[in-house]
């Protein structure tokens, strides 16, 4: 025990002596909950519309401003040609391009019936998908407001319609950022708790002061906790801080009890210290793994439903997330912070990080050997 | 009364196609209290055979024992009573001196009070700097407080591998002075070096070239084995003097030792040598020199070819 405690001290004392490593522990929390939320927001704002109007009539003036009122979209251009506009498109200086044709108001008001033209960008997929999807729905709503403009008897519409009405559960505002800020809480955790772990160890073989911790009589179990424990302490602190924020700066407050949270944060943080351990046996150089847990990071995010839905992932993508341990704590955060789940709701995630920690932690016990 | 016993060890390096021996089957003992020299060049080795005797490495095959135990079968035992102190610095340097002394007398489950007298005199020098981080101390400091972290748990046998490489002349010879005075408290010393000159400090020297022990011996008697006569000559033009004197039929040796050319002579034969020079032109100067253990690895070496 008091070796554990020298090493313990030792190791808190570099770690709070490296300026480095402290302000990389809390600067980076504080950057990324702060401005990633607002970037990485899915709700599509700020599609450049480019406009062709052939009509240059009152009802053709009133469909622009809708729509430019709506707010998702900002006309950037007004034109009469649509080879201009598809020059604007291919410059990159338009997204969509709403064509008006000449005869718009003659036709609406003889007919009854007019056509538009859109034309999008579809580089970005959701971009092109969902902005077409506002722009028709106003003009639905343009469309709408013509009619009842017109048919002033009956005041109703004699077609039947169905009005559908729906109520947001757990989360009523469809606030992205409840959704996004408890995901890169975990992502923080992970980051700060594998990386530091496995740059401190492979620091230790750089500069060779872990030969000279080999030929001394000091038991591995202990040399490993002694490297675990202060960073699952630093992980803790650093996942505090970011609770912090998403009380105080979005208005975070988890529906379900803390303990629940940090029960499992403390459990997960095994599990990813066990992996930067790991990568620590593996790797010789702090570059080497850098590399090695910068590599896993990006599949980590990417395949944890951090932004984008498990769901509706191919099969052997979903195979790989159940693999990844970042996907358990990112679900059970949401369902701790939004819908107050409790102990009993996690079992099942809790149970299987609890597996990773013991699965990575013994794999990278039983790779790190104090010879070679 | 052995302290080590290395018994005919080899060490390779690499898988299959490209393996590199460091080791061909060395066997060499230590005497308690002895102060132990391996002498030989960069990359003979020294470090590969420190690193299996301290159990950091394992041996490809061969045994080796270090105070009676195993170091393959008891490594827990040699981790308890051996020093060690590798060719780079390698102790905390964001620790201050203090900090590092402290740090590793409590993983060896000692204090620094119950073994200050054995560290005492390397201590103290560094003593007014206890509270510098080690990383800011000058070659020479740096290299007493690795001594008095190898020594804060008594070792009975130290490893010291390249101990005075980059050290300065005067604390190399402070150094030696310090390894003498350790050898008096009972501590048998391993001591590794590069520098020829430093092998008649030792009590026994083994010299050492690509993986091979060329010979082991105290360093007077390595002295007495050379057995040839050993020439010094010196001209204005050393370089075509070296090539000259490659060239005589008498000469078996010849190779530059400071400022003169060492020949070693495989006979007599100085008589045609100095009339053989003459006839070439050299205005030189040649007299009779006395081999020292440079001339005796400079001689193994060209034997062992």
């Amino acid at each position: 025990m008091r070796t554990l405690r020298f090493l313990l001290q030792k190791e808190f004392r570099q770690i709070f002596r490296d300026p480095g490593i402290l302000r990389l522990i809390f600067v980076m929390p504080v950057m990324q909950l702060m401005v990633l939320p607002w970037a990485a927001d899915y709700e599509i704002k700020n599609i450049k519309l480019a406009v062709i109007d052939h009509d240059h009539s009152s009802y053709s003036r009133n469909l622009v401003s809708k729509v430019t009122a709506s707010g998702y979209f900002i006309l950037t251009d007004y034109t009469g040609s649509y080879a201009g506009a598809m020059e604007r498109i291919e410059h990159d200086k338009a997204d969509i391009i709403l064509e008006i044709p000449a005869s718009f108001e003659r036709q609406l008001v003889k007919e009854n019936e007019s056509k538009l033209f859109l034309a999008v960008n579809a580089i970005n997929g959701v971009k092109a998908g969902l902005g077409s999807a506002y722009l028709r729905s106003i003009i639905q709503d343009y469309n709408r407001e013509v009619r009842t403009e017109w048919i002033q008897f009956p005041r109703f519409s004699p077609e039947t319609s169905i009005e559908i009405t729906s109520s947001n559960w757990f989360n009523p505002l469809m606030e992205y950022k409840a959704f996004m800020v408890p995901g890169m809480l975990v992502l923080l955790l992970t980051m700060v708790g594998a990386n530091l772990t496995a740059i401190n160890i492979v620091k230790e073989k750089e500069i060779g002061t872990i030969e000279q911790i080999n030929v001394t009589p000091v038991r591995k179990v202990h040399f490993i906790l002694g490297k675990l424990l202060p960073f699952w302490v630093l992980g803790l602190l650093v996942f505090t801080v970011g609770f912090v924020i998403a009380r105080y700066f979005y208005g975070i407050v988890p529906v379900g009890s803390l303990f629940t949270i940090y029960a499992f944060a403390g459990i997960y943080l095994f599990a990813v210290l066990g992996l930067g351990l790991l990568i620590s046996t593996y790797a010789n150089t702090q570059q080497q793994a850098m590399l090695i847990s910068f590599f896993l990071m990006m599949i980590f995010v990417l395949m944890s439903g951090l932004y984008t839905s498990i769901d509706s992932m191919p099969d052997w993508a979903k195979a790989i997330t159940r693999a990844n341990p970042v996907t358990y704590f990112i679900r059970v955060i949401r369902m701790v912070v939004l819908k107050g789940s409790g102990l009993g709701d996690i079992r099942g995630e809790l149970l299987t990080v609890g597996g990773f920690a013991l699965v990575l932690n013994g794999w990278a016990v039983l790779n790190y050997h104090k010879r070679s | 009364m052995t302290a080590v016993t290395v018994n005919n060890i080899i060490k390779r390096y690499g898988k299959k196609k490209s393996v590199v021996t460091a080791l061909h089957g060395i066997s060499f003992d230590v005497k308690k209290g002895e102060l132990f020299g391996l002498i030989g060049p960069d990359g003979a080795g020294k470090t590969s055979l420190f690193r299996v005797l301290t159990t950091l490495l394992l041996a490809e095959e061969g045994s080796a024992t270090v105070d009676g135990f195993d170091v393959v079968k008891d490594y827990k035992e040699i981790r308890k009573r051996v020093g060690y102190m590798p060719g780079r610095f390698s102790l905390y340097q964001d620790l201050t001196v203090k900090e590092n002394l402290d740090f590793f007398a409590t993983i060896f489950n000692t204090t620094v009070e119950e073994n200050y007298d054995l560290i005492k005199d390397i201590y103290s020098q560094i003593e007014p700097f206890k509270d510098r981080r080690a990383g800011k101390l000058s070659g020479g400091m740096k290299q007493k407080l690795a001594l008095s972290c190898a020594l804060i748990h008594r070792p009975s046998v130290l490893f010291l591998d390249e101990p005075t490489t980059g050290v300065d002349a005067v604390s190399r010879k402070e150094f030696w002075e310090m390894l003498k005075r350790l050898k008096a408290q009972g501590i048998t010393i391993l001591v590794s070096t590069p520098y020829m000159d430093e092998a008649s400090l030792c009590d026994r020297v083994a010299l050492i070239q690509s993986g091979h022990i060329l010979s082991i011996d105290t360093p007077q008697g390595i002295v007495q084995q050379f057995g040839k006569k050993l020439l010094a000559v010196k001209a204005g033009q050393m370089l075509p003097l070296l090539q000259a004197l490659k060239e005589h039929p008498a000469v078996a040796d010849a190779y530059p030792f400071g400022e003169y050319h060492h020949a070693v002579m495989k006979g007599a034969g100085r008589q045609e040598l100095e009339a053989y020079l003459v006839k070439r032109g050299f205005e030189f100067e040649l007299k009779d020199a006395e081999p020292d253990i440079e001339d005796c690895f400079m001689g193994l070496m060209r034997d062992g070819r």
